[in-house]
């Protein structure tokens, strides 16, 4: 329903946006990942027609944004980032603007707004004005209009972002709900998120493409992928770390020592093989008093920071 | 046609959401009728017109028009809902015009609020209500002037300040530009064609004509295609953002 072709955009002779290419599907929930000025807003700003590309083309349900500029953003719902909104418009002044400027009127237009006041818990404050609402609602207003036509594409910049964790939870909830029969794009960079609603994330640095895959896919590339984590008592030191290393499949064993009278080792795998139950049998070959052990799927953080470069390195390198 | 309709609606009941609309109306009515009354010397004059009235309405708008033209793209741009109202599915030219329209007529709510000094030259007199009439649209059109000046301006800040500032100037430009006191001033050098070309393009000269009591057509193309003109700047300018 998206389709992106080398996409490029340039501030100057800053590159923002540097050659992006990708579709998105319907019933897919993708996630923009990436550090605070990797190019996710200025490529959600080309894509709903806020910002010409420099070059590249997008399309939109099959309109090109730039040749059919209104049949696109018809087809789009879209959350611009910090969720702006009239403040001096109550949320039902507010969604009936929205509602007729996109053409609904009447009965048609009074549905769609309770539907989407109703789906983004708004229903207590549609009379009050948006500037005196707190930052939760503001948000949920910004995510009515945004899901108020029932678009087939929605584009959402930040949408948890100053909700606290039930409000999350709710969001989360509401893009679940949706996300069968449309095309959803969502920027974030909580991680979490990804991993609760997501069904592909892609991860983004400099304003290129970094990662692209399912979040197991992602989590898969992690370090801890299928790492195994044993506890044992504190009296044992440090010599099973000897005995874990020689286990086939082993790449490197860390020790961390010392809460509650226990040494934690982690074993990583080579190629990501499957350790669990070799070490598990070792344990019971060896006796040890096991206190805990898991294996673990991986740590997207961990793949987001080896794959992004972090402020710090960009203004290091400047210097 | 629908959309330029709905954000017409929009911005003129914004106006009236805030105190601003009847501060507004309130200090244009209290000027008007005070410069009437005690400078323009509405009753020594013992003749039944309105002429003192309307000749202050281009010197009132060149403080009052700015004031309402400075918020319609600077506050989008401040608070970041133009990113909002430019990514709805509505052509351009209607997301100016309605904004354009909605001050417009607001404009226009607050002149027609001065409806009891019209009744008040009937009670007191006989005057020759057509020439009021004509400068009643004169003086509407004459806003519609200033105020596609104002939201051009507009276009080119997120501070209303300055926006109100730099529209002040332009307009002051357009209006004086009519004086004879300025025209005096190109007369004993530029060509005549200079000096007349500068005088057509003043918002006083138009308006002194028109308010004798006929509208000419060509005074109606003057205002109209200012108007246009503005406002076509002002799309330029709002698409300009887009390539940034
Ligand atoms: N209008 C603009 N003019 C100049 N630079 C801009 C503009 N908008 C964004 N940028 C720059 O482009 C980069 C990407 O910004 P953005 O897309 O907002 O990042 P993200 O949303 O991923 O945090 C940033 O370095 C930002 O400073
Ligand atoms: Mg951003």
């Amino acid at each position: 329903m998206i389709s992106i072709k080398n996409l490029v955009k340039r501030f100057g002779p800053f590159t923002a946006v540097d050659d992006i290419s990708f579709d998105v599907e319907k019933g897919e929930v993708l996630g923009f990942l990436g550090p605070n000025g990797a190019g996710k807003s200025t490529t959600m700003k080309m894509v709903t027609g806020y910002l010409s590309a420099t070059s590249g083309t997008i399309s939109v349900c099959g309109f090109d944004v730039e040749e059919a500029p209104l049949e696109a953003r018809r087809a789009i719902g879209y959350l611009p980032e910090g969720a702006p909104a009239y403040p001096d418009m109550t949320p039902m002044e507010f969604l009936s603007f929205i509602a007729s400027v996109r053409g609904l009127s009447g009965d048609e237009a009074m549905k769609a707004i309770d539907k989407a006041a109703d789906r983004t818990d708004l229903r207590n404050v549609m009379h009050q004005p948006i500037e005196t609402l707190s930052k939760g609602f503001k948000r949920r207003v910004g995510l009515s209009q945004a899901i108020l036509h029932d678009p087939p594409v929605l584009i959402m910049d930040e949408p948890t972002d100053g909700l606290d964790p039930n409000q999350k939870h709710a969001v989360r909830g509401l893009i679940a709900d949706m996300a069968k029969e449309k095309a959803i794009v969502i920027s974030t960079h909580i991680l979490e998120e990804v991993e609760a609603v997501c069904t592909r994330a892609m991860i983004i640095d400099q304003g290129k493409i970094v990662a692209d895959g399912t979040p197991a896919e992602l989590t898969a590339k992690s370090k801890h992928h299928n790492a195994v984590t044993i506890a044992l008592p504190e009296s044992l030191g440090e010599a099973p770390t000897d005995t874990l290393k020689k286990i086939d499949g082993v790449s490197e064993v860390r020790v961390d020592k010392g809460a509650n009278g226990e040494n934690r080792f982690t074993i990583f795998p080579k190629d990501g093989a499957v350790l669990i139950e070799k070490v598990s049998g070792q344990a019971t070959a060896a006796g040890w008093d096991v206190k805990a052990l898991y294996a673990e799927e991986g740590r997207l953080d961990e793949v987001f920071r080896t794959l992004t470069t972090s402020d710090a390195e960009i203004a290091g390198r400047a210097s | 046609m629908s959309e330029l309709l709905a954000i017409f609606r929009r911005e003129l009941t914004g106006y009236f959401a805030t105190p601003l609309a009847y501060v507004f109306i309130v200090i244009f009515l209290f000027a008007t009728m005070s410069f009437t009354f005690y400078l323009g010397g509405f009753y020594e004059a013992r003749s039944a017109n309105l002429s003192a009235f309307f000749n202050f309405h281009p010197w009132l708008y060149l403080f009052l028009i700015p004031a309402i033209a400075m918020r319609l793209w600077a506050e989008e741009r401040k608070s970041g809902t133009i990113e909002l109202l430019l990514t709805l599915p509505v052509p351009l030219w209607a997301a100016v015009l309605g904004k354009f329209f909605a001050a417009w007529i607001f404009a226009g709510i607050a002149l027609a609020l001065t409806f009891p000094i019209w009744l008040t030259v009937n009670y007191l007199g006989d005057p020759d209500n057509g020439v009021i009439l004509a400068s009643y649209v004169g003086s509407f059109l004459m806003a519609g002037g200033f105020l596609a000046i104002g939201s051009c301006v507009s276009a080119m800040t997120q501070n209303q300040v300055i926006a109100f500032v730099v529209t002040v100037v332009i307009c002051f430009l357009f209006t004086v530009s009519g004086l004879p006191q300025v025209l005096d001033f190109f007369k004993g050098w530029a060509p005549q064609a200079l000096v007349s070309t500068i005088a057509s393009f003043s918002f006083l000269t138009r308006f002194e004509a028109i308010k004798s009591g006929v509208i000419d057509f060509r005074d109606l193309v003057y205002f109209g295609s200012l108007i246009w003109v503005w406002l076509t700047a002002n799309a330029v300018l709002i698409d300009m953002r887009k390539a940034a």
